[in-house]
């Protein structure tokens, strides 16, 4: 065999190899999703939306845990987002250059991966048990936890990538740094700070074990934060693990929702950060 | 206007300054670089300055690469303030007061001393907040007021003709000869009395060269300006004064057409004919 053609035949090799593994990889995604959309489909209808969670064997929806999930993450964003976009302004625009800004960011980073489990019993323990109960505000600050690191991240890196120009220009006009941050700075990483808020709220979406220690559950239609709270990965968690079948299809329904709500929040969030570098 | 500098070994450490220099008419300094130092750290890049910036007319700042002249530059203004490990020492006096005292108010410096980077910088906004946004800071004016301003700032910089009728449009829309005029507008939009230009052309094409460099000539009328350049004809075209700046130190200070005819200084004489740089 000369050299080309064994270079040929070990190109051919990994190439397939290659296609192999995507193959592969892909092939579970499609199956699950195939799966998702076969089964979550047959089970959706306008009940799903508009009625309470049953009883096993009765009709019902997931209303309730549809609101409970609304509230619970519009709580956690309102919480977590101006915590992150300040701390990551302070990272990015004041403490740039100081000690405190790289113990925060290596702190911000182990929090970024910290398993959701552990951060649901720590509001277990410093809420839920002073408290006596399981609340819904409970689960927002569990969320709110799970915001933070991400808005925290995504603030301060797309605040680096504003091109130190910009920011002298702005500060060689006379414009105090205050100035400079909310109408230079903030205006340029807009998009991109956007796109990190989305991303949290992607992340929240589908977590359930935070909110097994905190909200809890509700089987009941309630918009009362301060009582337990029902919320969609809970409920699906709940409802497919029962042995009803009544159960199940409203799982798959959840899961479906879920997962829309997920896809359309990651293409926003694509689509935003598309006109950022159009721009 | 002497300066000895004992750590250093070049030939000359007294710069050459040229007997035309100050002389040509009744000539203030409006800004006397006096003995300036700069530090990067423990980086020592400008070796004891002294320069004057004439009222009302421009200097030109030329060197090689390195040399120091938008460090000198970015003293003016004192935006080296914005990164630490950066210092300057000596004295830097704007009419009569030395802007390097540690209580300076550094945003009413900026807004007397106004900068125009090498990149146009246009902020992320519409064409007409880019000029209003920093005279707001400062005036409270009327609509009427601040529309006036805005078109004047924007005639100012030879840009009306070309952006009045789309002033909400984004800044960045424009071109890049444009952007820097409007960077120009912004710069002047909140009345300066001094006017730094760190390489305003470099990243333009020649006719929008030409453009900006009417205007300097234009401007020269009522500001002082400071510019620093790569480009000698560019010098030579738009500056009454030279600098010329080599390894942190101010080699030759004289009138530009002295400058460009017979420098005193071998290495002003190399750089100028092109021996190096």
């Amino acid at each position: 065999m000369t050299l080309y053609a064994r270079r040929r035949a070990a190109n051919g090799i990994v190439m397939s190899l290659s296609l192999g593994a995507t193959v592969v990889g892909l092939g579970w995604l499609v199956l699950v999703l195939g799966a998702l959309l076969w089964n979550g489909f047959g089970s959706l209808s306008l009940a799903v939306f508009t009625e309470m969670t049953p009883p096993p064997g009765a009709q019902g929806g997931l209303l309730n845990p549809i609101i409970g999930s609304l509230m619970m993450s519009a709580v956690a964003v309102a919480i977590g987002t101006p915590i992150g976009i300040l701390a990551g302004t302070y990272m990015a625009e004041y403490g740039r250059y100081s000690y405190l800004t790289s113990v925060v960011r290596f702190i911000n980073d182990i929090l970024l991966s910290a398993p959701s489990i552990v951060i649901g019993l720590f509001i277990y323990e410093v809420v839920v048990r002073p408290l006596g109960h399981f609340s819904g505000i409970a689960g927002s600050l569990a969320l709110a936890v799970l915001v933070i690191p991400v808005v925290v991240r995504t603030t301060e890196d797309m605040l680096l990538t504003v091109p130190r120009e910009l920011r002298e220009a702005a500060t060689a006009l006379g414009l105090p740094r205050s100035h400079v941050i909310a109408n230079v700075s903030y205006r340029a990483a807009r998009a991109g700070i956007i796109t990190g808020i989305l991303l949290a709220i992607a992340r929240i979406s589908g977590e359930t074990a935070p909110l097994l220690f905190t909200a809890l559950n509700n089987q009941f239609f309630s918009t009362d934060m301060t009582a337990p709270l029902s919320s969609l990965p809970v409920v699906i968690f709940q409802f497919a693990m029962s042995p009803y079948p009544d159960w199940q299809k409203l799982a798959w329904a959840g899961a479906l929702i879920i997962t829309f709500a997920v896809l359309a929040l990651s293409i926003s969030a694509r689509a935003l950060a598309a006109t950022r570098n159009t721009q | 206007m002497t300066s000895i500098d004992v750590s250093s070994s070049m030939r000359s450490t007294t710069p050459i300054v040229g007997s035309q220099a100050g002389t040509a008419g009744n000539l203030d300094e409006k800004v006397s670089v006096r003995g300036v130092d700069f530090y990067y750290g423990d980086n020592r890049a400008l070796k004891s300055i002294s320069v004057p910036l004439y009222d009302r007319r421009v200097t030109a700042f030329i060197g090689p690469s390195g040399c120091g002249k938008s460090t000198l530059l970015r003293i003016l203004n004192r935006i080296y303030d914005l990164y630490p490990n950066q210092r300057a020492e000596g004295e830097v006096l704007l009419d009569g007061e030395n802007i390097l005292n540690p209580g300076q108010d550094l945003n009413l410096l900026r807004a007397r001393v106004g900068m125009v980077f090498q990149k146009p910088t246009p902020f992320p906004m519409s064409i007409y907040e880019n000029i209003a946004f920093g005279i707001r800071l400062y005036e409270s004016l009327s609509k009427a007021d601040l529309d006036g301003r805005v078109e004047s700032a924007l005639k100012r910089a030879a840009l009306w003709n070309e952006v009045k009728d789309k002033l909400s449009q984004n800044g960045l829309s424009l071109s890049g000869g444009q952007q820097q005029r409007l960077c120009i507008a912004r710069t002047v939009a909140v009345r300066p009395e001094v006017i730094l230009l760190d390489e305003p052309c470099s990243a333009l094409d020649p006719i929008s060269t030409a453009k900006i460099e009417e205007l300097i000539d234009e401007l020269k009328s009522d500001y002082t300006i400071a510019i620093v350049t790569h480009n000698m004809q560019q010098a030579a075209r738009v500056s009454d004064r030279t600098a010329f700046m080599y390894l942190g130190e101010l080699v030759e200070f004289d009138t530009t057409s002295k400058m460009f005819t017979s420098p005193v200084d071998q290495r002003t004489q190399d750089y100028i004919t092109g021996r190096f740089g």
